[in-house]
C-alpha cells in the first residue's frame, strides 16, 4: 500500500499550494505594461497613461524598486518615447511624492554611471528626461538651471580635452527645445547667462577637425529645394523631429518592418511631409563619418521596407533624393560616394535596375575622372556585379557605353598561336597539359626549372630565388585554366600552393604574383579582390606587399578606382582582424593558466611539492611565451602596413604638389582631391589602431617639413582627439 | 545599473530565429541539430534561379561581412546549378546580418531566402528531389523561367 503524504489531505484533493508568480514574471509583465503603453488602445494615449500611473501606484509598496529600474531603463533606452514617459512620471509624482524623488535620485545616479562608462549618447537622453520632468512638475526649473550651469561651467576648466566640454554643452544645448521656454519664464537672467556663456565657447572652440568629418565640402548646408515645406534646415522642429527619427532607427534596427512601421507612423506625420525627413535622416546615418552606426546594407533594406509599406510615395522620394545627391556630387566626401555608390546600386538591383539614366547625360560629356561619370561608372561595374555584363549592356543607353563596365573575362598572354615567341611560351603549353592531367607540385617546379630567369646571367637552380618569369608563366596559365569561376580559382590556390609559396617566397615574388593577378584580370575587379582576400588567408602574400602593390605605378591607371581601396581597407580589416585573435587566444590561455593555480590552490593545500605544479603549468607557460611573441610580431606587421601606407601617400602626394608647383598648374585636380580623401579615410576607418602610433607618425612621418596640404589632414587628425 | 539592463521590446530579433524547418537527413538528434543551428555561420540560401553564379553570390552576401566559402547547389544527376546555395562566414554576427537584410531581398530579381543550416558535410550539395533537382522542382505546376520552366511533374505528362 502506497504510502500518502500528509499534504495530500484526507478528503482525497492533493493539497493546493497557494501559487505566487516568479518575481521574473512579474517584473515582465510590468515592463510590458510600460514598454507597451498606448499601443493596440481604443482609448486614448492620456487615458492609457492615467490608468497605468493608477496600476503603478498600487504596485509600488511591493515593486516600487522594479519600477524604478524599468522606468529609468526606458527613459535611457526609448528616447523616442520621451514625452510620454516624462508624462508618466509626472502623473505618478503627483500621486506619491516620495517616488517622484526617489525617482529623480535613481535618474542622477544612472547619469553618473553612464557617464563614468562613457555612454554618452544614453546620457544625453537622460538629460532630456530630466529637462521634460521640469515640464511635469517633478523638478523645479531652478534644479534644472542650476544643473545647466554645472554643465556650462565645464567650458571655464582649463588643460580638458575639447570632446568634454562638447558634450556638455550640447546636452545643455540639446535639451532645450522641451525645457528652454520653462526656464527662460523662470529664470531668464540665469539662462540668458548661460546662452552667452555658451556662444563664447562656440566662437573659441577649434575647428580643425570639421573638414574630415564633413559629408560635404560647401560652406554652408545646401539650400532648401523647391518642394514640399520642411521646418527649416536650423530649426528647433527640424532638431526635434529628426532625433526622434534617428532615435526609432537606434531602437529597431535589428527588426527592419517593425523600423519602418515605427518610422511612418511617427505623431504629426499629417503636419510634415515625414517621407522627405525619413529619407534624410537614413542618409544622414548612411554617410555619417567615420561610420554609419549600424552596418550599410541595413539601411538599402529599411528603405526598400519603406517603399513597400508607401509605394505610392517613398519611391518617389527616394529618386528626387537621388537626383539631389547626384547633383552635389562635387562636393561629397570620397567615402560618400563609395557608399551610395554601394546603396543605389543595391537599390537598383531589387528594382529591375530601372532609372532614368538620360536624365544623367550631362556626365557623358565631363573628363571621366570628374565625380559624376565616375559614380556612374562605379554604378555600372557594381551593377554589373549584382547581374551580369549583358544586362548593364541591356539597361543605359547606348551614348552610355563609354561608362559601361569591361566585359569580366581574363587575360591569357600565351593564349594566342601568335604569342608563341613570348619567352616561357612553350613552358606555359606545357604547364597547361601537366595541370590538365593532374600533376602534383613536384611535377610542376620540374618543370617550372626550364624557365629562364630574365634577372641573372647565370642560372641559379639551386634556389629559388626571385624569378618574374617563373611566377609568370605559372600563374598566368593556372588562373587561366581555373577562370571558370571563384570556386575553381580557389581551388587551384589550395592545391598548388605550395608553388606560390616557393615562388612568391621574397617580398618581389610576392609583388610579382600580384601583379600578374592583374594582368590576368583586370577586367574582373571582382576575382581580383577574392583571389587577394584568397592569397592573405593562405599566407601566399602579405598586407604590406599587397599595400606596396597598390600603390605601384603598374596600377597607377586604375589608383583611384573604387575596387582598389576596398582591396586596401578588407587587407588592413584582417590584419587587424588577425592582431584580435591573436591577443583573445592569449588573453584566454592567461585565464587557463590563472584557473589551473586557482584550482590548484584550492585542491592540494597540504601538498607542497612544487615541481609537480611547476610541471603542470610548464605547457601552458610555454604557450603563453609562445603567444606573447605571437603578438608582438603580429602587431609590429600591423604598425609596418600602416606605415608603409602612410609613407606610400606622402611620396604619391608630395610628387604630385611638387609638379604641379614647378608647373604652375593648379593642386587640386579630380585625382588630387580622390587622393587626399583617400588618406583622410585610411585615419578615419582606422582611428583606433591609428591613435597607438601618434608619435611614431608625428616623429617619422608627419614632420614639419612636409606639404602643408599634407600635413593639415594630420592636424585635422590629431584635432579629433584634442 | 547603467550598462546592464535592456528591455525585452527591443532584444526582439525575429529575422535570426530559427525557422520551423529542420533537415530530416541530418545524423543527429533534433537537440543536436538546434544547437548547431543557433551558432552556425553557414546560411542555406533558396529559391535562386539556375543561372545565378557564384560571383553575383558572393557580392551580395558579401555586404554582411567575409565570406568564408560559397558552394552552389547542384542537380544530383546533371551537375549543374539547381537554385539553391550554402553561404559560409567567418563570424556568426555576419551571416545574423545577412538573415536580418538579405534574406527577402531580390537577387537576379528573385525574393530569396536564407535560413541557418547545420553546417555542409559532402552529399548536401545536390538536390534530393527524385529527378535530381530540388524536391519543390519536383511537384511544383507553375511555370518558372528560372528554373527549368514548369515542375517535373508537369514535365513528364
Amino acid at each position: 500500500m502506497s504510502r500518502r503524504r500528509h499534504s495530500d489531505d484526507s478528503d482525497g484533493q492533493p493539497h493546493k499550494r497557494r501559487r505566487t508568480s516568479e518575481p521574473s514574471e512579474i517584473e515582465e509583465r510590468l515592463e510590458s505594461l510600460i514598454c507597451r503603453v498606448g499601443e493596440k488602445s481604443n482609448s486614448s494615449l492620456e487615458s492609457n497613461l492615467e490608468g497605468l500611473a493608477g496600476v503603478l501606484e498600487a504596485d509600488l509598496p511591493n515593486y516600487k524598486s522594479k519600477i524604478l529600474r524599468i522606468l529609468c531603463t526606458v527613459a535611457r533606452l526609448l528616447p523616442e518615447k520621451l514625452t510620454v514617459y516624462t508624462t508618466l512620471v509626472g502623473l505618478l509624482n503627483a500621486r506619491n511624492y516620495n517616488f517622484g524623488g526617489e525617482f529623480v535620485e535613481a535618474m542622477i545616479r544612472q547619469l553618473k554611471e553612464c557617464l563614468k562608462v562613457n555612454m554618452y549618447n544614453q546620457a544625453v537622453h537622460l538629460v532630456r528626461f530630466l529637462s521634460d520632468l521640469v515640464n511635469c512638475h517633478v523638478i523645479a526649473a531652478p534644479s534644472m538651471v542650476a544643473m545647466f550651469e554645472n554643465f556650462v561651467s565645464v567650458t571655464q576648466e582649463e588643460d580638458v580635452p575639447q570632446v568634454r566640454c562638447d558634450w556638455y554643452v550640447f546636452a545643455f544645448l540639446s535639451s532645450l527645445p522641451w525645457v528652454g521656454k520653462e526656464l527662460y519664464e523662470k529664470k531668464d537672467a540665469e539662462v540668458d547667462r548661460l546662452l552667452s556663456q555658451t556662444e563664447s565657447y562656440l566662437k573659441r572652440r577649434q575647428k580643425i577637425h570639421v573638414p574630415m568629418l564633413q559629408v560635404w565640402t560647401a560652406d554652408k548646408p545646401h539650400p532648401q529645394e523647391e518642394g514640399p515645406v520642411m521646418p527649416g534646415s536650423h530649426s528647433v522642429e527640424r532638431f526635434v523631429i529628426e532625433e526622434n527619427l534617428h532615435c526609432i532607427i537606434k531602437s529597431h534596427w535589428k527588426e527592419r518592418k517593425t523600423c519602418a512601421a515605427q518610422l511612418l507612423s511617427y505623431p504629426g506625420n499629417n503636419k510634415i511631409p515625414l517621407n522627405y525627413h525619413i529619407v534624410e535622416v537614413i542618409f544622414a546615418e548612411l554617410f555619417q563619418l567615420p561610420s554609419p552606426p549600424h552596418i550599410e546594407v541595413m539601411y538599402t533594406t529599411l528603405l526598400i521596407e519603406l517603399c513597400k509599406l508607401q509605394p505610392g510615395s517613398l519611391p518617389q522620394v527616394l529618386a528626387q533624393a537621388t537626383e539631389m545627391l547626384y547633383m552635389r556630387l562635387d562636393t561629397m566626401n570620397t567615402t560618400c560616394v563609395d557608399r551610395f555608390i554601394n546603396w543605389f546600386s543595391h537599390h537598383l538591383s531589387n528594382f529591375q535596375f530601372r532609372w532614368s539614366w538620360e536624365d544623367w547625360s550631362d556626365c557623358l560629356t565631363q573628363d571621366l575622372e570628374k565625380p559624376k561619370p565616375k559614380f556612374v561608372r562605379e554604378v555600372l561595374e557594381k551593377c554589373m556585379r549584382l547581374s551580369y555584363h549583358q544586362r548593364i549592356i541591356d539597361i543605359v543607353p547606348a551614348s552610355f557605353s563609354v561608362l559601361s563596365p569591361a566585359n569580366p573575362v581574363c587575360i591569357y598572354k600565351y593564349g594566342d598561336e601568335s604569342n608563341r615567341s613570348l619567352p616561357g611560351y612553350t613552358v606555359a603549353l606545357c604547364l597547361t597539359i601537366a595541370i590538365k592531367n593532374k600533376a602534383s607540385n613536384d611535377e610542376i617546379f620540374s618543370i617550372l626549372k626550364d624557365v629562364p630567369n630574365p634577372n641573372q646571367d647565370d642560372d641559379d637552380d639551386e634556389g629559388f630565388s626571385f624569378n618574374p618569369l617563373k611566377i609568370e608563366v605559372f600563374v598566368q596559365t593556372l588562373l587561366h585554366l581555373a577562370a571558370k569561376s571563384f570556386s575553381h580559382s580557389f581551388s587551384a590556390l589550395a592545391k598548388f600552393h605550395e608553388v606560390f609559396k616557393t615562388l612568391a617566397e621574397s617580398d618581389e615574388g610576392k609583388l610579382h604574383v600580384l601583379r600578374v593577378v592583374y594582368e590576368v584580370w583586370k577586367n574582373h575587379p571582382q576575382m581580383i579582390a577574392v583571389l587577394v582576400d584568397k592569397m592573405i588567408r593562405t599566407q601566399i602574400v602579405d598586407c604590406a606587399a599587397v599595400a606596396n602593390w597598390i600603390f605601384s605605378s603598374e596600377l597607377a591607371h586604375d589608383f583611384t578606382r573604387f575596387y582598389i581601396w576596398e582591396i586596401l581597407h578588407s587587407t588592413i580589416r584582417k590584419m587587424n582582424k588577425h592582431v584580435l585573435k591573436i591577443h583573445k587566444e592569449l588573453e584566454e590561455t592567461k585565464a587557463r593558466l590563472a584557473r589551473q593555480h586557482k584550482r590548484r590552490d584550492s585542491d592540494d593545500d597540504d601538498d607542497d611539492d612544487d615541481r609537480s605544479s611547476d610541471r603542470e603549468d610548464g605547457p601552458l607557460e610555454e604557450q603563453i611565451e609562445r603567444l606573447q611573441e605571437k603578438v608582438e610580431s603580429a602587431q609590429s606587421e600591423q604598425k609596418n602596413l600602416f606605415l608603409v601606407i602612410f609613407q606610400r601617400f606622402i611620396m604619391l602626394l608630395t610628387e604630385h604638389l611638387v609638379r604641379c608647383e614647378t608647373g604652375g598648374i593648379d593642386v587640386f585636380t579630380p585625382w588630387y582631391r580622390s587622393c587626399i580623401e583617400r588618406l583622410q579615410q585610411i585615419f578615419l576607418q582606422h582611428h583606433q589602431i591609428i591613435q597607438q602610433y601618434m608619435v611614431t607618425l608625428e616623429n617619422l612621418l608627419f614632420t614639419a617639413e612636409l606639404d602643408h596640404h599634407i600635413l593639415a589632414v594630420f592636424q585635422q587628425f590629431c584635432a579629433l582627439q584634442a | 545599473m547603467c550598462s546592464a539592463g535592456t528591455l525585452s521590446v527591443l532584444r526582439s530579433d525575429s529575422y535570426v530565429d530559427l525557422s520551423q524547418y529542420r533537415d530530416q537527413h541530418f545524423r543527429g538528434t533534433r537537440r543536436d541539430q538546434e544547437r548547431l543551428l543557433r551558432k552556425s555561420c553557414t546560411l542555406y540560401v533558396g529559391n535562386l534561379s539556375f543561372y545565378t553564379t557564384e560571383e553575383q553570390i558572393h557580392e551580395l552576401f558579401g555586404k554582411s561581412g567575409d565570406i568564408k566559402k560559397v558552394i552552389m547547389g547542384l542537380d544530383k544527376v546533371k551537375k549543374t546549378a539547381c537554385g539553391f546555395c550554402f553561404v559560409e562566414y567567418y563570424a556568426r554576427g555576419d551571416a545574423e546580418n545577412a538573415m536580418r537584410y538579405i534574406n527577402g531581398t531580390r537577387l537576379d530579381d528573385r525574393i530569396i531566402r536564407t535560413d541557418w543550416d547545420a553546417g555542409f558535410k559532402e552529399g548536401r550539395q545536390y538536390g534530393r528531389g527524385r529527378s535530381g533537382g530540388q524536391v519543390r522542382d519536383e511537384y511544383r505546376q507553375d511555370y518558372d523561367a528560372g528554373r527549368g520552366g514548369y515542375g517535373k511533374a508537369v514535365q513528364c505528362q
